[in-house]
């Protein structure tokens, strides 16, 4: 058996488990300055003036600088508007000059000697500030007599987006025998990777180039539309670097003010200069996540069939656009909602809105876990008002096996098609694991005792491997760039193997995963094989990670280059063995005559034949070096089934966790440690949302949950263990059958739990409560009788 | 003002400001940057260290007070170019993904396991409460402190 589908243990985690791995913070360069930048305190205001003369002259300091510093550099760009419709587009500057509209927006910078002297010199920036009305909530963002936050959005809107059909699904609803409406909230989140961000930058006068470090999860893209869009150089003038990225789950993909900030300090002081951020930063400044307001009305005929889906969005974009917002609650959320099942009709509407609330953008699922909750929610409803259990709901209107590829209705998909499924399995397999009979045995015993336990079912599928450029780039979907991956394999003349890819880590393992898929490819040692990446210097040109596309579409791009270092490998054996390339078999390693294994090069003696070319055939140039820019022509669609068990404490409102079950399909597995990993994680993040997070604005735009004393990231004690397990469902999308692993976890886990708080809470009429479940809320509904309209 | 501290066991001098953080001190005056920082409110761990054989919060130690004190951070852990049983036991159970609760989370395992040799999953989930984690979700973690225990 080869090295793909083992679990190698990391060979990134040395470094890592010793303290020797360099974060950005760890960066030392000789004459580095510090900056700090002075941010708004209110949420929405203009800025009359700014009076910077006592900062400046605080011994140590050596700057301070406004926006009106930096007028000649361009607002930074919106990389993916919402496809096919008006986008009322506005986004960030380095530091506003004029007007903030969130909390946190920067406003003026002071670089000195050391941080705690730029610190002490922010507080001697006198801004005079006028403030204006403040709205932040989506919906009244939207009502007339609202604040105003852009001019060229009239009532706050980004844009009006839709997909599906609104008529035919009209009349499905009306054909339906049972129809259910709910306004239901997907609360704000902040993805808090453990890293805060940040950006150290040298400028080199002699060549004029510049040298970035940024904690970004797509350095190639970083370093693209920093130059080409914000600075206007050429692309070949700037080298981004992100050096050990400590997570990202998302909100480490776009390009932010105090990168360009940095990056243009560095030059106008000549010196490096480092920015890193604090946690207090990165509650207001760094973005954030989901923040829905959704309507929902779902139709159904007697037997459980599902007629009809509409679903109404608010979609909160806070006060300004980051790099590829809008296309989160659009793209990635309305082409979803048909999620696992057949559906007839499904319309999607949705309103991406502006409010004085911080940045909102992609975060770990971006739009499929918000779909995601639509759905399973909407099913538990439909299970509900027709004396369902809520497992055969779900069974009944899965997209049978034998119907991939299919096309969800009403054209929402945009013309892809699910690649495979067997959704039945997954739910099997899961019920297998609770013994469901049982459970509801228990339960009702449990309930006459007083104690309220519940189970929550979460089918989903999830939209994985973003690529196709020919599909995302079409214009009505709005995604300014393709979405292929890169990979070169070189194998030098020692054996050695470098591999570069232009997809990047940051805690997912690459150094691990591809360097199994290239060991299997060419049969050789794993530990023949080093992964370089995140360095735009000495790496093709790649979209970055995120969307779990690394596997898919990354590690494709790394399997082709390794297929054509074969291909040219059996070539020069032909030539080295004086055989036809047609009765040439690569295997184990080695070259061989078919049928006859004693006539075989390995590829170690192909690579140093090849490395010093004493004898190529004619027309070979020496050197085994070949680059894939792989372009999938589909996305890949995981699936599975979640289950959750919980008791809720009725003195209290507690939710206990008891049971959590994930059965997932990703296609086939690389590193079946490495996935595990990933949805312990997922389900982690998913779970938080569902009883403990939430990012909460008052009504003057403060985040009242600025910090980690005021947002609860849940610790070890918060969660559960998870009993994991898998079905294997190959996908045809590419030659590794495999999906993606990321963002499953998040996306199943956050319906599971609260379906299974719902059910535990039926004896009490309660049918809905928005998130976070907490022990206050939860207690209210089970001593207010329902919460549903 | 001047303070002195024996660092992973080797005697340290620095000139700093009264205000300077003990973590601050470790990473910028002696260059022992494995000491992460998280956040700014002492919630997430990620700067734990041993100070006189005790977990601390380096974000939350002035560095005036670890004047003479004893202080082993992850980079002090290894002894004779073998892995502390923890460091190997998050490498062996996946324990760590990004790596940067990493070094926090294997020193309050350290000083975890120094009150409590055995202890279960319930005691382990609790002992280290101080110290948070985004990536792994915990299930690995607690796996590997739990494989370490056995291994001490």
């Amino acid at each position: 058996m080869g090295v793909l589908g083992q679990s190698i243990k990391r060979r990134e985690d040395p470094r890592l488990i010793t303290g020797e791995a360099k974060y950005l913070d760890d960066l030392q360069m000789a004459g580095m300055a510090h900056a700090a930048i002075l941010r708004s305190p209110f949420a929405h205001a203009k800025i009359k003036s700014i009076k910077t003369e006592r900062a400046a002259a605080l011994p140590g300091v050596i700057g301070v600088f406004t926006g009106k510093d930096f007028m000649e550099l361009n607002p930074l760009p919106c990389a993916w508007a919402a496809g096919g419709v008006e986008n009322h587009l506005n986004t960030p500057r380095c530091l506003e000059p004029d007007r903030v509209t969130h909390t946190g927006m920067g406003v003026a910078v002071v670089v000195a000697q050391d941080r705690y002297t730029a610190e002490d010199a922010l507080a001697l920036i006198e801004v005079d500030w006028e403030p204006l009305p403040v709205v932040t909530n989506a919906k009244k963002a939207t009502e007339a007599g609202a604040p105003q936050l852009h001019e060229n959005a009239p009532k706050n809107i980004e844009c009006e987006w839709q997909c599906g059909d609104a008529a035919a699904t009209d009349a499905a609803l009306k054909s339906a025998d049972v129809v259910i409406k709910q306004q239901i909230i997907n609360q704000r989140l902040i993805p808090t990777a453990m890293e805060p961000r940040g950006c150290v930058a040298r400028y080199d006068s002699a060549a004029d180039e510049y040298t970035v470090w940024a904690t970004a999860q797509a350095p190639h893209v970083m370093r693209l539309i920093t130059t080409a869009f914000v600075f206007g150089i050429p692309e070949t003038k700037m080298r981004v670097i992100s050096p050990q990225v400590g997570g990202g789950f998302g909100a480490k993909i776009y390009l932010y003010p105090e990168y360009v900030l940095v990056i243009a300090l560095s030059k106008k002081i000549g010196r490096a200069v480092k920015w890193m951020e604090t946690r207090r930063e990165n509650y207001v400044a760094t973005t954030h996540g989901r923040d829905h307001i959704t309507e929902v009305e779902i139709g159904a005929k007697k037997d459980g069939s599902i007629t009809g889906l509409r679903v109404h969005t608010y979609a909160n974009m806070g006060g300004i656009l980051s790099t590829i917002a809008p296309g989160i609650p659009t793209t990635l959320y309305g082409r979803l909602l048909s999620g696992p099942y057949k559906i007839p009709h499904i319309y999607c509407h949705v309103l991406n809105v502006y409010t004085n609330t911080g940045m909102v953008d992609a975060y770990r699922g971006a739009g499929r876990p918000e779909a995601t909750y639509v759905l399973e929610r909407a099913m538990d409803w439909v299970a509900d008002a027709l004396g369902m259990d809520p497992v055969q709901v779900r069974r009944k209107n899965f997209i049978p096996s034998n119907e991939f590829p299919y096309t969800p209705a009403d054209n929402i998909l945009a013309g892809l098609a699910y690649d495979s499924g067997d959704y039945t399995k997954t739910l099997d397999k899961a019920l297998a694991m609770l013994d469901y009979k049982d459970f509801r045995e228990e339960q009702a015993a449990a309930r006459k005792q007083g104690k309220y336990l519940g189970v929550g079912f979460s089918s989903y599928i999830e939209l994985c491997g973003v690529a196709p450029s020919a599909w995302i780039g079409l214009p009505n979907q709005g995604w300014g760039a393709g979405l292929w991956e890169s990979a070169n394999i070189r194998m030098h003349l020692t054996g050695k193997v470098v591999v570069t890819t232009g997809s990047q880590s940051h805690g997912q393992g690459h150094e691990t995963t591809m360097a199994q898929i290239v060991a299997d490819q060419l049969g050789i040692p794993v530990d023949d094989v080093i992964v370089q990446h995140s360095d735009t210097l000495g790496t093709p040109f790649g979209y970055g990670s995120y969307g779990s596309r690394s596997g898919a579409v990354g590690g494709i791009a790394v399997y082709r280059a390794a297929e054509r270092i074969k291909e040219k490998a059996k070539r020069l054996a032909a030539h080295m063995l004086e055989a036809n390339v047609q009765d040439l078999i690569y295997e184990d390693g080695k070259v061989m005559v078919k049928g006859v294994p004693a006539k075989a090069k390995t590829i170690q003696e192909i690579a140093l034949q090849s490395a010093v070319g004493y004898s190529l055939p004619q027309g070979m140039e020496p050197f085994l070096d070949e680059t894939s820019y792989y372009d999938p022509p589909n996305c890949t669609y995981p699936f599975g089934t979640h289950i959750c068990i919980v008791e809720v404490d009725a003195q209290t409102g507690k939710t206990k966790i008891l049971r959590y079950i994930a059965v997932d399909d990703v296609g086939n597995v690389i590193n079946p440690m490495i996935v595990d990993g990933q949805v312990h994680g997922g389900i982690a993040q998913g779970v938080a949302q569902a009883l403990y997070e939430g990012a909460v604005y008052d009504d003057n735009g403060q985040l009242v949950s600025g910090s980690l004393m005021d947002y609860a990231v849940p610790t070890a004690a918060m969660l559960p263990s998870y009993e994991t397990a898998r079905t294997v469902t190959p996908s045809p999308v590419n030659p590794l059958g495999v999906k993606g692993a990321g963002e499953t976890g998040t996306i199943a886990s956050t319906p599971a739990v609260v379906n299974a708080v719902m059910d535990a809470l039926k004896p009490f009429g309660v049918k809905h409560i928005d998130m976070p479940l907490t022990p206050e809320k939860v207690w209210r509904a089970m001593h207010t009788n329902g919460g549903m309209s | 003002m001047k303070v002195s501290m024996k660092v992973n066991g080797q005697l340290r001098e620095a000139d700093v400001e009264p205000r300077w953080l003990l973590v601050h001190v470790l990473r910028e005056k002696f260059g022992l940057t494995g000491t992460n920082v998280g956040c700014d409110t002492t919630q997430c761990g990620a700067c734990t260290v041993l100070m006189n054989d005790m977990a601390v919060k380096s974000c939350n130690v002035l560095a005036v007070q670890a004047d003479g004190a004893e202080i082993i951070t992850i980079e002090g852990l290894k002894t004779d170019g073998q892995y502390h049983p923890l460091q190997q036991a998050f490498w062996d159970e996946h324990g760590l993904q990004c790596g940067f609760c990493t070094p926090g989370m294997i020193m309050a395992a350290v000083d975890l396991l120094k009150h409590e040799a055995q202890p279960n999953y319930a005691q382990i989930r609790h002992g280290i409460e101080g110290n948070l984690c985004r990536c792994t979700g915990y299930e690995n973690i607690v796996r590997a402190i739990r494989q370490a225990a056995d291994k001490m």
